[in-house]
């Protein structure tokens, strides 16, 4: 099949309502491989409704999402859609708290995600020096067999990017990483996000505009579920509808 | 292969858990037949019974365990897998009476006789067999649970809503099995049994047989479970009972992992029952009451969920205690008693017994550690 656009990702009058409230009206908006792009909005705005269209958990009523040029995937379910390499990290950091840090990596490894393959995995080198690589990437070698369930807020943010590191997805939806974050864990953050990008096509959904600010790239600002304004942050701060309904409150 | 799947399952406490088994296994009918009746050791006939009632009941709860503890699935109608495996080997017994029923019917058994009934219906076919009475006790259970379980994962039925609709199904199976044109004896159910392979049922030799095999069947259980939970697949499980939707997000089919895990423990609820039905000497439709379902919950919880050994201790608790309070003057209060127990277990040991020893273990090894960590500056995130 020939790709019928070069983003990586297309979304073409995507359209959701709850009960008649419209989540998403017609959204439209398209990211080039190797892009990062941040997402802002005011609440409501249907950031993380889109994101939920995007990983499958919500089928939209109109419109397409095409990812790679080939992919429709309003048609698939979330684990067909992690598996074309859509990885996606919470607004609240969920990770697996009765398993040690270590466990949570290898869960999310890529790997044969089948019933009948998890019975008869065994831990290959290859798999075990990948865990430990991202364990450093991550910083959290110390704290390797503790429960996930003791670490600090920081410390699961980090593992759950960790997790999307180890899941080598294409795309990553990333919601709302720096929240609850200090100061110096912000700033690692976007450090971090960046090393990403390097290989990894980055949507990042953020409130906080010092951390939009800090990773300088395409601002797409979304509002009553349709894009508002698009350019850099400071075409979109300076966008007066922006700062009516978002920024100047 | 094997072996790996074997040291990994067996870690010091699961290797003490079945050398105890296997003790009470032979050292229960040594008791019985080979010391003599006067002597303060011996084990009298009806306790023998008794023990390999629990020792079935903590089979079911084994296979609840399974599920519940490690997959978040709260099955309340695993009663009904039990029922099935109990009926299955319950026709088998029916079968083997032959001319020695009250109507000495060479192939009806007496209920059909009772009815009128001129032939065997169909699905009695080939439970005469042994090998495929057995068969079925595993196949039943398992292809209902497959198919409710189908339906049910796929259709994303979770938390309470599973639990009603499992309850729904045994209720619905137990209105079933009450009618007599549904061919199994209606409320009467199946009983009078007289041999199995031979062997008189009722005879010394066969109940400690079946006691020893039941311990067997406990110890087969424990090792599968545990293979089962201590592989990457087991850890699949532990990540959807705590984070179903990350799970799905991480590209884990998890109607796959519940569905495959739901019909083994369905498959263990059936074995377990048809090791009942020789010993207590009777499968009615009482079985699949939604009553007897939540009973073995509270087990699990009473021994603690998620630890398998605890499933089998809260079976052997719980009804040690049933049998100890329904035969005095407690009796018509017993109810109100392991209400009150499940009340308890569930604001005082949340984690049950054993999973509440197992927590102060681990508390005073990570207090030992973070001891001997101290001075060890917190890690900070990557530059």
């Amino acid at each position: 099949m020939e790709a019928l656009t070069t983003a990586l990702l297309y979304l073409d009058g995507v359209t959701v309502s709850f009960d008649g409230f419209k989540a998403l009206n017609n959204l439209s908006f398209a990211i080039e491989p190797g892009e990062m792009r941040a997402i802002i909005g005011p609440n409501g705005a249907g950031k993380t409704t889109m994101m939920d269209v995007v990983t499958g958990k919500t089928r939209p009523d109109l419109g397409e999402v095409t990812f790679d040029g080939l992919h429709n995937l309003t048609r698939l379910d979330e684990a067909e859609i992690a598996e074309l390499g859509i990885g996606r990290k919470f607004q609240k950091p969920t990770v697996f708290e009765s398993h040690t840090v270590y466990d949570n990596l290898e869960l999310a490894l890529k790997s044969d995600r089948r019933a009948r393959a998890a019975l008869w995995w065994r831990e290959t080198t290859d798999e075990r020096r990948r865990i430990e690589q991202l364990l450093e990437i991550i910083r959290l070698t110390a704290v390797r067999d503790r429960l996930a369930a003791s670490l600090s807020h920081g410390q699961r943010q980090w593992l759950e990017i960790g997790m999307l590191l180890a899941q080598e997805p294409k795309l990553l939806l990333v919601d709302e990483p720096v929240a609850g974050m200090t100061d110096a864990e912000t700033r690692q953050t976007a450090e971090l996000l960046k090393e990403i990008n390097r290989d990894r096509t980055v949507i990042v959904v953020e409130h906080d505009m010092a951390f939009v600010r800090d990773l300088d790239v395409k601002v797409t600002c979304l509002h009553e579920g349709s894009v508002l304004a698009e350019g850099t942050i400071d075409q979109v701060s300076s966008n007066e509808r922006v700062v009516e309904v978002y920024l100047g409150r | 292969m094997t072996s790996h799947v074997l040291i990994r399952s067996l870690d010091r406490g699961a290797a003490l858990f079945l050398i105890i088994i296997a003790a009470i296994a032979v050292g229960v009918p040594v008791l019985n037949l080979a010391v003599p009746e006067s002597s303060a050791l011996h084990v009298p006939t009806y306790l023998v019974s008794l023990f390999g009632k629990y020792a079935c009941y903590a089979l079911l709860a084994l296979a609840i365990d399974l599920i519940w503890g490690f997959c978040g699935i709260l099955s309340l109608g695993h009663g009904a897998f039990f029922a099935l495996g109990g009926y299955a080997i319950g026709m088998y017994l029916m079968r083997q009476i032959g001319t020695r029923g009250v109507y000495a019917d060479p192939i009806l058994p007496d209920f059909m006789v009772f009815l009128n009934w001129k032939h065997l219906p169909v699905y009695w076919y080939g439970f005469q067999y042994f090998p495929y009475a057995a068969l079925m006790v595993v196949l039943v259970p398992g292809v209902l649970a497959f198919v409710f379980g189908w339906f049910a994962f796929r259709s994303r039925v979770t938390g309470v809503y599973l639990s009603i609709i499992t309850q729904a199904l045994t209720f619905a199976l137990m209105l079933g099995f009450f009618r007599n044109n549904f061919g199994f004896g209606g409320n009467n159910g199946l009983t009078d049994f007289k041999d199995i392979l031979g062997f008189n049922v009722q005879a010394e030799t066969t109940r400690a047989a079946l006691f020893a095999i039941s311990c067997v069947a406990i110890m087969l259980g424990f090792i599968l479970c545990r293979a089962i939970v201590t592989s990457k697949f087991g850890k699949v499980l532990i990540a959807i009972r705590d984070a179903e939707a990350r799970t799905r997000f991480l590209g884990y089919r998890v109607e796959s992992y519940k569905l495959v895990v739901f019909t083994v423990s369905a498959c263990m609820a059936g074995i377990a029952g048809a090791l009942y039905v020789p010993q207590v000497g009777i499968i009615n439709p009482s079985e699949f009451a939604p009553g007897n379902s939540i009973e073995a919950v509270i087990w699990v919880a009473v021994g603690g969920r998620g630890t398998l050994t605890g499933a089998v201790i809260g079976a052997v608790l719980v009804n040690y205690a049933k049998t100890f309070f329904t035969t005095g003057a407690l009796a018509p209060y017993w109810l109100f008693m392991l209400g009150a127990l499940f009340i308890a277990v569930t604001l005082l040991l949340p984690r049950g017994v054993v999973g509440t020893m197992r927590h102060w273990t681990a508390l005073r090894r990570d207090r030992a550690s973070a001891a001997a960590e101290d001075g060890v500056t917190e890690p900070l995130p990557a530059e």
